[in-house]
Protein backbone atom coordinates (compact mmCIF):
# COMPACT_ATOMS: atom_id res chain seq x y z
CA UNK A 1 0.00 0.00 0.00
CA UNK A 2 1.39 3.36 -1.02
CA UNK A 3 0.00 6.51 0.56
CA UNK A 4 1.00 9.82 -0.96
CA UNK A 5 0.01 12.98 0.86
CA UNK A 6 0.22 16.41 -0.74
CA UNK A 7 3.67 16.07 -2.26
CA UNK A 8 5.50 18.88 -4.02
CA UNK A 9 8.69 18.38 -5.98
CA UNK A 10 11.04 20.89 -7.60
CA UNK A 11 14.04 20.05 -9.75
CA UNK A 12 17.38 21.79 -9.23
CA UNK A 13 16.45 24.11 -12.09
CA UNK A 14 13.61 25.46 -9.88
CA UNK A 15 10.93 23.96 -12.09
CA UNK A 16 8.12 22.75 -9.87
CA UNK A 17 7.17 19.42 -11.42
CA UNK A 18 4.66 18.35 -8.76
CA UNK A 19 2.33 20.85 -7.16
CA UNK A 20 0.48 19.07 -4.39
CA UNK A 21 -0.38 15.49 -5.36
CA UNK A 22 -2.21 13.06 -3.08
CA UNK A 23 -3.05 9.48 -3.92
CA UNK A 24 -3.70 6.21 -2.14
CA UNK A 25 -2.71 3.04 -3.96
CA UNK A 26 -4.23 -0.04 -2.36
CA UNK A 27 -2.86 -3.58 -2.70
CA UNK A 28 -4.12 -5.13 -5.90
CA UNK A 29 -4.89 -1.83 -7.61
CA UNK A 30 -4.27 -1.50 -11.33
CA UNK A 31 -3.65 2.12 -12.26
CA UNK A 32 -2.78 3.86 -15.52
CA UNK A 33 -1.32 7.34 -15.18
CA UNK A 34 -1.92 9.44 -18.28
CA UNK A 35 -1.30 13.02 -19.32
CA UNK A 36 0.63 15.08 -21.83
CA UNK A 37 4.42 15.38 -21.90
CA UNK A 38 5.71 17.37 -18.95
CA UNK A 39 2.62 16.71 -16.83
CA UNK A 40 4.82 15.24 -14.08
CA UNK A 41 3.98 11.55 -14.56
CA UNK A 42 7.52 10.17 -14.44
CA UNK A 43 8.50 12.54 -11.62
CA UNK A 44 5.49 11.28 -9.70
CA UNK A 45 6.16 7.55 -10.09
CA UNK A 46 9.83 8.00 -9.19
CA UNK A 47 8.57 8.87 -5.70
CA UNK A 48 7.11 5.38 -5.25
CA UNK A 49 10.49 3.71 -4.64
CA UNK A 50 12.30 6.71 -3.23
CA UNK A 51 14.35 7.59 -6.33
CA UNK A 52 13.00 11.09 -5.75
CA UNK A 53 12.12 12.39 -2.32
CA UNK A 54 9.34 14.99 -2.06
CA UNK A 55 10.32 18.61 -1.31
CA UNK A 56 7.28 18.68 0.96
CA UNK A 57 4.54 16.19 1.82
CA UNK A 58 5.01 12.48 2.49
CA UNK A 59 5.14 9.18 0.61
CA UNK A 60 4.61 6.03 2.67
CA UNK A 61 5.22 2.55 1.29
CA UNK A 62 3.67 -0.06 3.60
CA UNK A 63 3.77 2.52 6.38
CA UNK A 64 7.46 3.43 5.90
CA UNK A 65 8.24 6.99 4.88
CA UNK A 66 10.48 7.02 1.77
CA UNK A 67 12.70 9.77 3.19
CA UNK A 68 13.66 7.48 6.08
CA UNK A 69 14.93 4.49 4.08
CA UNK A 70 17.04 3.58 1.04
CA UNK A 71 15.97 3.00 -2.55
CA UNK A 72 17.37 -0.53 -2.37
CA UNK A 73 15.19 -1.35 0.64
CA UNK A 74 12.08 0.09 -1.03
CA UNK A 75 12.90 -1.53 -4.37
CA UNK A 76 12.26 -4.97 -2.94
CA UNK A 77 8.59 -4.06 -2.58
CA UNK A 78 8.30 -1.68 -5.49
CA UNK A 79 9.74 -2.92 -8.79
CA UNK A 80 10.36 -0.14 -11.28
CA UNK A 81 10.83 -0.80 -15.00
CA UNK A 82 12.36 2.17 -16.82
CA UNK A 83 11.19 3.36 -20.18
CA UNK A 84 14.51 2.81 -21.93
CA UNK A 85 16.00 -0.67 -21.37
CA UNK A 86 19.41 0.59 -22.50
CA UNK A 87 19.63 2.53 -19.24
CA UNK A 88 20.14 -0.68 -17.30
CA UNK A 89 21.49 -3.50 -19.48
CA UNK A 90 25.15 -4.21 -18.77
CA UNK A 91 25.68 -7.95 -18.25
CA UNK A 92 27.34 -10.42 -20.57
CA UNK A 93 24.30 -12.64 -20.84
CA UNK A 94 20.56 -12.18 -20.49
CA UNK A 95 20.67 -14.69 -17.65
CA UNK A 96 23.18 -12.57 -15.66
CA UNK A 97 21.16 -9.46 -16.33
CA UNK A 98 18.08 -11.00 -14.77
CA UNK A 99 20.08 -12.39 -11.84
CA UNK A 100 21.64 -8.97 -11.05
CA UNK A 101 18.84 -7.67 -8.83
CA UNK A 102 18.37 -11.07 -7.20
CA UNK A 103 22.04 -11.07 -6.19
CA UNK A 104 21.72 -7.51 -4.88
CA UNK A 105 18.81 -8.57 -2.69
CA UNK A 106 20.83 -11.51 -1.41
CA UNK A 107 18.74 -14.45 -2.63
CA UNK A 108 20.44 -17.86 -2.42
CA UNK A 109 21.81 -19.55 -5.52
CA UNK A 110 19.02 -22.06 -5.87
CA UNK A 111 16.30 -19.42 -5.68
CA UNK A 112 18.14 -17.22 -8.18
CA UNK A 113 18.36 -20.11 -10.66
CA UNK A 114 14.66 -20.88 -10.21
CA UNK A 115 13.50 -17.27 -10.54
CA UNK A 116 15.69 -16.59 -13.60
CA UNK A 117 14.34 -19.67 -15.38
CA UNK A 118 10.80 -18.65 -14.51
CA UNK A 119 11.25 -15.03 -15.72
CA UNK A 120 12.92 -16.14 -18.97
CA UNK A 121 10.11 -18.53 -19.68
CA UNK A 122 7.43 -16.05 -18.74
CA UNK A 123 8.61 -13.42 -21.22
CA UNK A 124 9.57 -15.98 -23.91
CA UNK A 125 13.28 -15.25 -23.63
CA UNK A 126 14.50 -18.75 -22.83
CA UNK A 127 16.22 -19.12 -26.21
CA UNK A 128 18.31 -16.01 -25.42
CA UNK A 129 19.46 -17.21 -22.00
CA UNK A 130 23.17 -17.18 -22.93
CA UNK A 131 22.97 -14.35 -25.49
CA UNK A 132 24.37 -10.89 -24.84
CA UNK A 133 21.47 -8.49 -24.17
CA UNK A 134 23.12 -5.97 -26.49
CA UNK A 135 22.55 -8.26 -29.48
CA UNK A 136 18.77 -8.38 -29.00
CA UNK A 137 16.23 -6.21 -30.79
CA UNK A 138 14.68 -3.16 -29.10
CA UNK A 139 11.50 -4.99 -28.12
CA UNK A 140 13.44 -7.97 -26.77
CA UNK A 141 15.73 -5.71 -24.72
CA UNK A 142 12.63 -4.15 -23.23
CA UNK A 143 11.40 -7.60 -22.23
CA UNK A 144 14.76 -8.42 -20.65
CA UNK A 145 14.46 -5.24 -18.57
CA UNK A 146 10.96 -6.26 -17.52
CA UNK A 147 12.10 -9.81 -16.73
CA UNK A 148 14.96 -8.48 -14.60
CA UNK A 149 12.43 -6.72 -12.37
CA UNK A 150 9.74 -9.42 -12.37
CA UNK A 151 12.30 -11.96 -11.24
CA UNK A 152 12.21 -10.82 -7.61
CA UNK A 153 8.41 -10.80 -7.60
CA UNK A 154 7.81 -7.34 -6.08
CA UNK A 155 4.36 -6.68 -4.65
CA UNK A 156 4.04 -3.45 -6.62
CA UNK A 157 5.17 -3.09 -10.23
CA UNK A 158 5.70 0.36 -11.73
CA UNK A 159 6.00 0.46 -15.52
CA UNK A 160 7.11 3.57 -17.39
CA UNK A 161 5.76 3.45 -20.94
CA UNK A 162 5.70 -0.35 -21.22
CA UNK A 163 4.14 -0.54 -24.70
CA UNK A 164 6.61 1.61 -26.63
CA UNK A 165 8.36 -0.39 -29.36
CA UNK A 166 6.27 -3.51 -28.76
CA UNK A 167 4.27 -5.13 -31.54
CA UNK A 168 0.65 -6.05 -31.06
CA UNK A 169 1.35 -9.59 -29.97
CA UNK A 170 3.73 -8.44 -27.24
CA UNK A 171 1.25 -5.81 -26.06
CA UNK A 172 -1.42 -8.47 -25.81
CA UNK A 173 0.97 -10.65 -23.82
CA UNK A 174 1.72 -7.72 -21.52
CA UNK A 175 -1.99 -7.21 -20.99
CA UNK A 176 -2.55 -10.86 -20.16
CA UNK A 177 0.42 -10.77 -17.88
CA UNK A 178 -0.94 -7.77 -15.97
CA UNK A 179 -4.27 -9.56 -15.63
CA UNK A 180 -2.42 -12.54 -14.24
CA UNK A 181 -0.68 -10.30 -11.69
CA UNK A 182 -4.09 -8.94 -10.71
CA UNK A 183 -5.24 -12.43 -9.77
CA UNK A 184 -2.21 -12.69 -7.48
CA UNK A 185 -3.32 -9.43 -5.82
CA UNK A 186 -0.23 -7.56 -7.07
CA UNK A 187 -0.35 -3.81 -7.58
CA UNK A 188 0.45 -2.46 -11.04
CA UNK A 189 1.00 1.20 -11.88
CA UNK A 190 1.84 2.16 -15.44
CA UNK A 191 2.55 5.45 -17.13
CA UNK A 192 1.47 5.46 -20.74
CA UNK A 193 0.37 7.51 -23.74
CA UNK A 194 -1.15 4.46 -25.38
CA UNK A 195 -4.87 5.17 -25.07
CA UNK A 196 -5.88 2.00 -26.97
CA UNK A 197 -3.85 -0.13 -24.60
CA UNK A 198 -5.48 1.52 -21.60
CA UNK A 199 -8.92 0.97 -23.15
CA UNK A 200 -8.12 -2.74 -23.59
CA UNK A 201 -6.76 -3.12 -20.04
CA UNK A 202 -9.56 -1.20 -18.36
CA UNK A 203 -7.67 0.01 -15.26
CA UNK A 204 -8.32 2.88 -12.86
CA UNK A 205 -7.14 5.95 -14.77
CA UNK A 206 -5.39 8.94 -13.24
CA UNK A 207 -5.02 11.98 -15.42
CA UNK A 208 -2.24 14.44 -14.64
CA UNK A 209 -1.75 17.97 -15.95
CA UNK A 210 0.73 20.65 -14.87
CA UNK A 211 1.97 18.70 -11.86
CA UNK A 212 -1.49 17.94 -10.47
CA UNK A 213 -4.01 15.14 -10.65
CA UNK A 214 -6.98 16.46 -12.63
CA UNK A 215 -9.07 13.30 -12.83
CA UNK A 216 -9.19 9.92 -11.12
CA UNK A 217 -11.73 7.27 -11.97
CA UNK A 218 -12.57 4.10 -13.90
CA UNK A 219 -11.32 3.94 -17.50
CA UNK A 220 -14.83 3.97 -18.90
CA UNK A 221 -15.60 7.34 -17.28
CA UNK A 222 -12.34 9.07 -18.13
CA UNK A 223 -11.57 7.72 -21.60
CA UNK A 224 -15.02 8.71 -22.84
CA UNK A 225 -14.88 12.26 -21.48
CA UNK A 226 -13.81 14.04 -24.68
CA UNK A 227 -13.48 17.48 -23.06
CA UNK A 228 -11.23 16.22 -20.29
CA UNK A 229 -9.04 14.24 -22.68
CA UNK A 230 -8.73 17.08 -25.16
CA UNK A 231 -7.36 19.36 -22.44
CA UNK A 232 -4.65 16.75 -21.83
CA UNK A 233 -3.84 16.24 -25.56
CA UNK A 234 -5.23 12.71 -25.52
CA UNK A 235 -7.55 11.45 -28.25
CA UNK A 236 -10.52 9.23 -27.49
CA UNK A 237 -10.03 5.49 -28.12
CA UNK A 238 -11.01 4.67 -31.73
CA UNK A 239 -13.98 2.64 -30.65
CA UNK A 240 -15.28 5.57 -28.58
CA UNK A 241 -14.73 7.92 -31.53
CA UNK A 242 -16.91 5.72 -33.73
CA UNK A 243 -19.64 5.51 -31.12
CA UNK A 244 -19.52 9.29 -30.60
CA UNK A 245 -19.97 9.81 -34.32
CA UNK A 246 -22.83 7.30 -34.42
CA UNK A 247 -24.57 8.74 -31.35
CA UNK A 248 -27.27 10.46 -33.50
CA UNK A 249 -28.42 6.92 -34.36
CA UNK A 250 -29.12 6.34 -30.70
CA UNK A 251 -25.89 4.55 -29.78
CA UNK A 252 -24.28 5.24 -26.38
CA UNK A 253 -21.00 7.25 -26.30
CA UNK A 254 -19.43 5.62 -23.27
CA UNK A 255 -18.02 2.50 -24.91
CA UNK A 256 -14.31 1.60 -24.71
CA UNK A 257 -14.43 -2.17 -24.92
CA UNK A 258 -14.65 -4.05 -28.21
CA UNK A 259 -16.81 -6.83 -26.83
CA UNK A 260 -19.20 -4.35 -25.29
CA UNK A 261 -19.29 -2.46 -28.59
CA UNK A 262 -20.11 -5.63 -30.48
CA UNK A 263 -22.93 -6.53 -28.11
CA UNK A 264 -24.37 -3.01 -28.25
CA UNK A 265 -24.35 -2.97 -32.06
CA UNK A 266 -25.82 -6.46 -32.29
CA UNK A 267 -28.67 -5.60 -29.95
CA UNK A 268 -29.32 -2.38 -31.92
CA UNK A 269 -29.39 -4.31 -35.18
CA UNK A 270 -31.75 -6.91 -33.77
CA UNK A 271 -33.98 -4.16 -32.42
CA UNK A 272 -34.22 -2.66 -35.93
CA UNK A 273 -34.90 -6.05 -37.53
CA UNK A 274 -37.83 -6.76 -35.23
CA UNK A 275 -39.35 -3.36 -35.92
CA UNK B 1 27.12 15.64 -11.42
CA UNK B 2 28.18 18.98 -10.01
CA UNK B 3 31.57 18.65 -11.75
CA UNK B 4 29.86 18.85 -15.12
CA UNK B 5 27.70 21.77 -14.06
CA UNK B 6 30.93 23.65 -13.38
CA UNK B 7 31.91 23.26 -17.03
CA UNK B 8 28.56 23.91 -18.67
CA UNK B 9 28.39 27.02 -20.80
CA UNK B 10 25.57 29.47 -20.20
CA UNK B 11 24.97 32.45 -22.40
CA UNK B 12 25.84 35.64 -20.50
CA UNK B 13 27.09 38.94 -21.88
CA UNK B 14 30.31 39.93 -20.21
CA UNK B 15 33.71 41.23 -21.29
CA UNK B 16 35.15 37.76 -20.65
CA UNK B 17 32.54 35.97 -22.76
CA UNK B 18 33.29 38.32 -25.64
CA UNK B 19 37.00 37.55 -25.68
CA UNK B 20 38.42 35.56 -28.57
CA UNK B 21 38.51 31.87 -27.57
CA UNK B 22 41.94 31.44 -29.12
CA UNK B 23 43.48 34.09 -26.87
CA UNK B 24 41.60 32.74 -23.87
CA UNK B 25 43.00 29.32 -24.62
CA UNK B 26 46.54 30.67 -24.87
CA UNK B 27 45.95 32.37 -21.52
CA UNK B 28 44.77 29.10 -19.94
CA UNK B 29 47.81 27.29 -21.33
CA UNK B 30 50.06 30.01 -19.89
CA UNK B 31 48.46 29.55 -16.47
CA UNK B 32 48.84 25.79 -16.91
CA UNK B 33 52.57 26.13 -17.69
CA UNK B 34 53.11 28.52 -14.76
CA UNK B 35 51.30 26.18 -12.38
CA UNK B 36 53.47 23.28 -13.52
CA UNK B 37 56.70 25.30 -13.24
CA UNK B 38 56.13 26.42 -9.66
CA UNK B 39 56.02 23.97 -6.82
CA UNK B 40 55.84 26.44 -3.93
CA UNK B 41 52.63 27.46 -2.32
CA UNK B 42 53.07 31.22 -2.59
CA UNK B 43 53.29 31.63 -6.39
CA UNK B 44 50.54 29.04 -6.82
CA UNK B 45 48.32 30.98 -4.44
CA UNK B 46 49.02 34.12 -6.45
CA UNK B 47 48.05 32.26 -9.64
CA UNK B 48 44.84 31.17 -7.91
CA UNK B 49 43.97 34.71 -6.82
CA UNK B 50 44.78 36.12 -10.25
CA UNK B 51 41.84 34.21 -11.77
CA UNK B 52 39.30 35.73 -9.41
CA UNK B 53 38.84 39.02 -11.34
CA UNK B 54 38.01 36.94 -14.43
CA UNK B 55 35.42 34.95 -12.53
CA UNK B 56 33.74 38.07 -11.17
CA UNK B 57 33.92 39.98 -14.46
CA UNK B 58 32.29 37.03 -16.21
CA UNK B 59 29.65 36.72 -13.43
CA UNK B 60 30.02 32.95 -13.25
CA UNK B 61 30.85 32.77 -9.51
CA UNK B 62 28.09 30.28 -8.70
CA UNK B 63 29.00 27.73 -11.39
CA UNK B 64 32.69 28.28 -10.72
CA UNK B 65 32.29 27.50 -7.02
CA UNK B 66 30.36 24.40 -8.03
CA UNK B 67 33.20 23.19 -10.25
CA UNK B 68 35.66 23.70 -7.39
CA UNK B 69 33.37 21.81 -5.05
CA UNK B 70 33.27 19.01 -7.61
CA UNK B 71 37.07 18.94 -7.66
CA UNK B 72 37.31 19.01 -3.86
CA UNK B 73 37.31 15.23 -3.51
CA UNK B 74 40.19 14.76 -5.94
CA UNK B 75 42.06 17.68 -4.35
CA UNK B 76 41.69 16.04 -0.95
CA UNK B 77 42.93 12.78 -2.41
CA UNK B 78 46.02 14.48 -3.88
CA UNK B 79 46.76 16.12 -0.53
CA UNK B 80 46.47 12.86 1.42
CA UNK B 81 48.57 10.86 -1.05
CA UNK B 82 51.28 13.55 -0.95
CA UNK B 83 51.31 13.65 2.84
CA UNK B 84 51.37 9.85 3.13
CA UNK B 85 54.16 9.28 0.60
CA UNK B 86 56.44 11.90 2.18
CA UNK B 87 55.56 10.51 5.60
CA UNK B 88 56.59 6.97 4.69
CA UNK B 89 59.52 8.12 2.58
CA UNK B 90 61.00 10.19 5.43
CA UNK B 91 60.98 7.31 7.90
CA UNK B 92 57.67 8.28 9.50
CA UNK B 93 58.57 11.93 9.98
CA UNK B 94 56.40 14.81 8.97
CA UNK B 95 57.79 18.35 8.85
CA UNK B 96 56.00 21.61 8.24
CA UNK B 97 57.81 21.72 4.90
CA UNK B 98 56.23 18.41 3.88
CA UNK B 99 52.78 19.70 4.69
CA UNK B 100 53.48 22.87 2.74
CA UNK B 101 54.61 21.03 -0.36
CA UNK B 102 51.58 18.72 -0.18
CA UNK B 103 49.40 21.83 0.03
CA UNK B 104 51.25 23.29 -2.94
CA UNK B 105 50.56 20.18 -5.05
CA UNK B 106 46.89 20.42 -4.13
CA UNK B 107 46.88 24.12 -4.94
CA UNK B 108 48.42 23.36 -8.34
CA UNK B 109 45.54 21.02 -9.13
CA UNK B 110 42.99 23.58 -7.94
CA UNK B 111 44.57 26.27 -10.15
CA UNK B 112 44.33 23.97 -13.19
CA UNK B 113 40.70 23.11 -12.51
CA UNK B 114 39.92 26.76 -11.85
CA UNK B 115 41.37 28.07 -15.09
CA UNK B 116 39.84 25.37 -17.28
CA UNK B 117 36.52 25.90 -15.57
CA UNK B 118 36.62 29.63 -16.32
CA UNK B 119 37.53 28.87 -19.93
CA UNK B 120 34.69 26.40 -20.52
CA UNK B 121 32.17 28.45 -18.54
CA UNK B 122 32.76 31.52 -20.68
CA UNK B 123 33.33 30.02 -24.13
CA UNK B 124 30.39 28.78 -26.18
CA UNK B 125 31.01 25.46 -27.97
CA UNK B 126 30.20 27.18 -31.27
CA UNK B 127 32.94 29.76 -30.80
CA UNK B 128 35.31 27.04 -29.76
CA UNK B 129 34.61 25.16 -32.99
CA UNK B 130 35.05 28.36 -34.96
CA UNK B 131 38.37 29.01 -33.23
CA UNK B 132 39.58 25.52 -34.09
CA UNK B 133 38.53 25.89 -37.70
CA UNK B 134 40.26 29.24 -38.02
CA UNK B 135 43.37 27.70 -36.51
CA UNK B 136 43.35 25.38 -39.57
CA UNK B 137 42.16 22.32 -37.68
CA UNK B 138 40.27 20.16 -40.22
CA UNK B 139 36.53 20.72 -39.95
CA UNK B 140 35.83 17.06 -39.12
CA UNK B 141 37.99 17.30 -36.01
CA UNK B 142 36.63 20.69 -34.99
CA UNK B 143 33.12 19.33 -35.36
CA UNK B 144 33.87 16.19 -33.38
CA UNK B 145 35.35 18.31 -30.61
CA UNK B 146 32.44 20.74 -30.32
CA UNK B 147 29.95 17.88 -30.46
CA UNK B 148 31.78 16.11 -27.65
CA UNK B 149 31.71 19.25 -25.52
CA UNK B 150 28.04 19.75 -26.24
CA UNK B 151 27.17 16.19 -25.29
CA UNK B 152 28.72 16.36 -21.82
CA UNK B 153 25.52 17.61 -20.12
CA UNK B 154 23.47 15.05 -22.07
CA UNK B 155 25.73 12.27 -20.85
CA UNK B 156 25.61 13.60 -17.29
CA UNK B 157 21.82 13.43 -17.38
CA UNK B 158 21.95 9.94 -18.83
CA UNK B 159 24.35 8.83 -16.10
CA UNK B 160 21.81 10.02 -13.54
CA UNK B 161 19.01 8.01 -15.20
CA UNK B 162 21.20 4.91 -15.34
CA UNK B 163 22.07 5.28 -11.66
CA UNK B 164 18.36 5.52 -10.88
CA UNK B 165 17.61 2.43 -12.97
CA UNK B 166 20.27 0.35 -11.20
CA UNK B 167 19.32 1.65 -7.75
CA UNK B 168 15.78 0.52 -8.55
CA UNK B 169 17.25 -2.96 -9.01
CA UNK B 170 18.77 -2.90 -5.56
CA UNK B 171 22.27 -1.63 -6.38
CA UNK B 172 23.80 0.23 -3.43
CA UNK B 173 26.61 2.44 -4.70
CA UNK B 174 27.92 3.53 -1.31
CA UNK B 175 28.14 0.08 0.24
CA UNK B 176 31.07 -2.25 0.79
CA UNK B 177 34.86 -1.99 0.73
CA UNK B 178 36.72 0.42 -1.57
CA UNK B 179 37.18 -2.29 -4.20
CA UNK B 180 33.51 -3.23 -4.00
CA UNK B 181 32.51 0.40 -4.36
CA UNK B 182 34.59 0.77 -7.50
CA UNK B 183 33.06 -2.42 -8.88
CA UNK B 184 29.62 -1.02 -8.08
CA UNK B 185 30.17 1.46 -10.89
CA UNK B 186 30.43 -1.22 -13.59
CA UNK B 187 26.62 -1.42 -13.98
CA UNK B 188 26.64 2.36 -14.44
CA UNK B 189 29.59 2.67 -16.81
CA UNK B 190 28.71 -0.09 -19.27
CA UNK B 191 25.22 1.19 -20.17
CA UNK B 192 26.67 4.71 -20.34
CA UNK B 193 29.40 3.71 -22.78
CA UNK B 194 27.12 1.48 -24.85
CA UNK B 195 24.49 4.18 -25.18
CA UNK B 196 27.13 6.81 -26.02
CA UNK B 197 28.42 4.60 -28.84
CA UNK B 198 24.91 3.84 -30.02
CA UNK B 199 24.05 7.53 -29.91
CA UNK B 200 27.13 8.49 -31.90
CA UNK B 201 26.33 5.94 -34.61
CA UNK B 202 22.78 7.25 -34.82
CA UNK B 203 24.05 10.81 -34.93
CA UNK B 204 26.44 9.92 -37.76
CA UNK B 205 23.64 8.31 -39.79
CA UNK B 206 21.30 11.23 -39.18
CA UNK B 207 24.01 13.69 -40.23
CA UNK B 208 24.90 11.78 -43.36
CA UNK B 209 21.27 11.61 -44.37
CA UNK B 210 21.25 15.39 -44.07
CA UNK B 211 24.21 15.65 -46.48
CA UNK B 212 26.96 16.31 -43.99
CA UNK B 213 30.26 16.95 -45.76
CA UNK B 214 28.64 17.37 -49.19
CA UNK B 215 30.61 20.54 -49.94
CA UNK B 216 34.34 20.37 -49.62
CA UNK B 217 34.90 24.07 -49.02
CA UNK B 218 32.98 25.49 -46.12
CA UNK B 219 32.46 29.16 -45.42
CA UNK B 220 31.46 30.63 -42.08
CA UNK B 221 28.82 33.23 -41.35
CA UNK B 222 30.79 34.53 -38.39
CA UNK B 223 34.52 35.14 -38.38
CA UNK B 224 36.64 35.62 -35.29
CA UNK B 225 38.49 38.93 -35.17
CA UNK B 226 40.80 40.19 -32.47
CA UNK B 227 39.58 43.24 -30.54
CA UNK B 228 41.16 45.58 -28.02
CA UNK B 229 40.31 43.29 -25.08
CA UNK B 230 41.99 40.36 -26.82
CA UNK B 231 45.24 42.30 -27.23
CA UNK B 232 45.11 43.30 -23.57
CA UNK B 233 44.66 39.66 -22.51
CA UNK B 234 47.47 38.64 -24.84
CA UNK B 235 49.67 41.26 -23.13
CA UNK B 236 48.71 39.96 -19.68
CA UNK B 237 49.46 36.42 -20.81
CA UNK B 238 52.89 37.38 -22.11
CA UNK B 239 53.60 39.22 -18.85
CA UNK B 240 52.60 36.19 -16.76
CA UNK B 241 54.87 33.94 -18.81
CA UNK B 242 57.82 36.35 -18.66
CA UNK B 243 57.48 36.87 -14.89
CA UNK B 244 57.05 33.13 -14.33
CA UNK B 245 60.10 32.16 -16.35
CA UNK B 246 62.22 34.95 -14.85
CA UNK B 247 61.31 34.14 -11.25
CA UNK B 248 61.47 30.39 -11.76
CA UNK B 249 64.82 30.22 -13.53
CA UNK B 250 66.67 33.34 -12.46
CA UNK B 251 65.37 34.01 -8.96
CA UNK B 252 64.47 30.55 -7.63
CA UNK B 253 65.86 31.46 -4.19
CA UNK B 254 63.63 34.51 -3.90
CA UNK B 255 60.40 32.49 -3.48
CA UNK B 256 59.72 32.45 0.25
CA UNK B 257 58.41 29.33 1.95
CA UNK B 258 55.62 29.90 4.42
CA UNK B 259 57.01 27.27 6.78
CA UNK B 260 60.34 29.14 6.96
CA UNK B 261 58.62 32.02 8.75
CA UNK B 262 58.05 29.90 11.83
Amino acid sequence: MIIIEDIHYSYASNIEALKGVSLTIKDGDFIAIMGQNGAGKTTFIKHFNGLLKPSSGTVRVNGVETTKTSVAALAKNVGFVFQNPDNQLFSETVEDEIAFALKNFGFDKETIEKRVTWALDFLSLTQYRKTSPFLLSGGERKRVALASVLAWDPETLVLDEPTIGQDHEQKEKLRQFITQLQTKNKTVVMVTHDVEFVAECNPRVILMRGGKIVADGIAKDILTNSKLLEESSIVLPQITQIFTKLSPLGLPTDIIDINEAELTILSKVKERQTQ
Amino acid sequence: MSVFDGLKFRKVFSPIHNLDPRIKFIYVIAIFISAILFSQILPLAILFLMQLPFVFLARVQKQWVRSLRGAAFLAGFIFIVNILTTYFYNDFNLTALNVESALAMTMRFVVLVESFSVFFLTTSPDYLGLALEQSRVPYEFAFAFTTAVRFVPVLAEEAQTIMDAQKARGLELEKGSLLKRIRNYIPILIPLIVSAIRRSLELAEAMESRAWGATKKRTNLYLLKLHKGDYILLGITALILIVTIYVRFFLPEAIPLISSFF
